[in-house]
């Protein structure tokens, strides 16, 4: 099951001109790149791990390609997204997220029911991957 | 029966839509001397714009490597070239933003282990689209500690100028004989630099013209006979040791500047004209330390 988190999710994968393009903009909106990957894509995990720092300084979008390039190779087998951060006084948030790379094979997640006091049903979501310990999951 | 045309491309069209012409004027203008520097810079420059035709004609060839090494003594205008080199590179369309990072030894080279790749990547990320310039870039090889974290910076700076010659150019600058035997125990690097120019000295003539524009532009000028005592200057301080060209001249002219204040400060009670306050008097100059010192 393909996972759709972040902007862009329902499309076909953005090839790498197409990431370029995007990081073009955001950098020309003075907005600060950072690449983050996890191997525990469940919607509420919502604190990837930071592939180095967010990049204030760049002026050309090669850069963060370099760096998603590289963390590709480091975790073929991961997801990767790509953020633009907006450090404008009041603003101060996330304004672009998209995932750039994803594993082979995406197994899904799992609905959990649980049977609670007077027949109340309690749902939740466990993705099939993290049955696996983290490192060994994709 | 027509052959069809064969398909043509104007270079005076290139010339003119890319403004490259402007630049290399305004390089011959404010420039003084360094006729081969100038020279090297036209025929890069002349070979980028046919690249760039051949390219419209559909000629594809593999992206020409732009990597360049400066070498001459301090003073000689290095740094500015670079920074000319970087619009010309830019309006040729062969880097995208044409920004200059200008780095040392310091900003590349970690303090200890591990601390040297990602510095050096910092750096490399930050000059992506533009020109990384490292001044005195032999200090990046210390071949008397065989443990010195610079090595480490070479390889990363070498994977990237070789995997991202897309992405920037890099630049290296530094005296003339040192930069040889850096280039010497690292051959990888000489191999991947495509242009080697190397910056003359000025003559005494070009180092007077460097003075009075340099003064004209601060709005200065040389008074009676200062501009004869400022070549006495030169004669004798081009003999010294440390002589660093035209920043010389600018750090005695600054030096002269301090004076004529301090003149003009002794004698307050007069009214001044604009003259006295432009005018560097030759004793100004005169009274430098240089004149104290026997002609050897």
């Amino acid at each position: 099951m393909r996972i759709t988190q972040g902007t862009f999710s329902f499309l076909p994968d953005l090839t790498d001109d197409e990431i370029r393009a995007q990081v073009d903009y955001a950098l020309s909106q003075g907005w600060a790149l950072s690449v983050e990957y996890t191997d525990d894509p469940h919607p509420r995990n919502v604190y990837w791990e930071m592939w180095g720092l967010p990049m204030f300084t760049i002026k050309d979008g090669a850069a963060v390609l370099y760096e998603v390039n590289a963390c590709r190779k480091a975790f073929p087998n991961h997801y990767i997204k790509v953020n633009a951060f907006d450090n404008t006084r009041g603003v101060e948030s996330m304004c672009l997220s998209f995932i750039v790379s994803r594993p082979a094979d995406e197994p899904g997640f799992c609905l959990q029911r649980q049977e609670a006091a007077g027949r109340m049903q309690r749902y939740s979501t466990r993705g099939y991957a993290a049955d696996k310990p983290a490192g060994q999951r994709y | 029966m027509n052959a069809p045309a064969a398909p043509t491309v104007d270079l005076q069209a290139i010339l003119h839509e890319t403004n490259v012409q402007e630049v290399l004027e305004e390089l011959d203008r404010e420039l003084v001397g360094l006729a081969p520097v100038k020279k090297r810079i036209e025929d890069i420059a002349a070979f980028l714009v046919v690249a760039r035709a051949r390219k419209q004609l559909g000629l594809e060839a593999a992206t020409p490597s732009l990597h360049m090494s400066f070498t001459g003594n301090p003073g000689t205008g290095k740094t500015t070239v670079a920074l000319k080199m970087a619009q010309i590179l830019y309006r040729l369309g062969y880097v995208r933003k044409g920004h200059v990072v200008s780095v040392t030894r310091d900003d590349l080279v970690g303090q200890y282990i591990g601390h040297t790749a990602p510095k050096t990547k910092e750096v490399l990320k930050k000059a992506m689209g533009g020109v990384l310039f490292i001044d005195e870039a032999y200090y990046l090889y210390r071949p008397e500690n065989e443990r010195d974290y610079g090595q480490e910076a070479i390889e990363i700076l070498l994977q990237v100028m070789e995997n991202q010659r897309d992405d920037l150019v890099v630049i290296l600058a530094g005296y003339k004989d040192r930069m040889e035997t850096f280039f010497k125990s690292n051959p990888g690097m000489s191999s991947r630099i495509a242009h080697h120019i190397d910056f003359p000295d000025y003559s005494e003539t070009e180092l007077l013209q460097i003075a009075e524009r340099m003064l004209a532009a601060q709005h200065y000028r040389f008074g009676d006979g200062a501009r004869a005592a400022f070549e006495q200057y030169l004669a004798r301080r081009m003999q010294q040791p440390h002589f660093a060209n035209a920043r010389s001249v600018r750090n005695a002219l600054d030096r002269a500047r301090l004076r004529a204040a301090s003149r003009l400060y002794a004698e307050r009670k007069r009214e001044l004209t604009e003259s006295d306050l432009t005018n560097i008097a030759a004793a100004d100059i005169l009274a430098s330390r240089v004149f104290q010192s026997p002609v050897s």
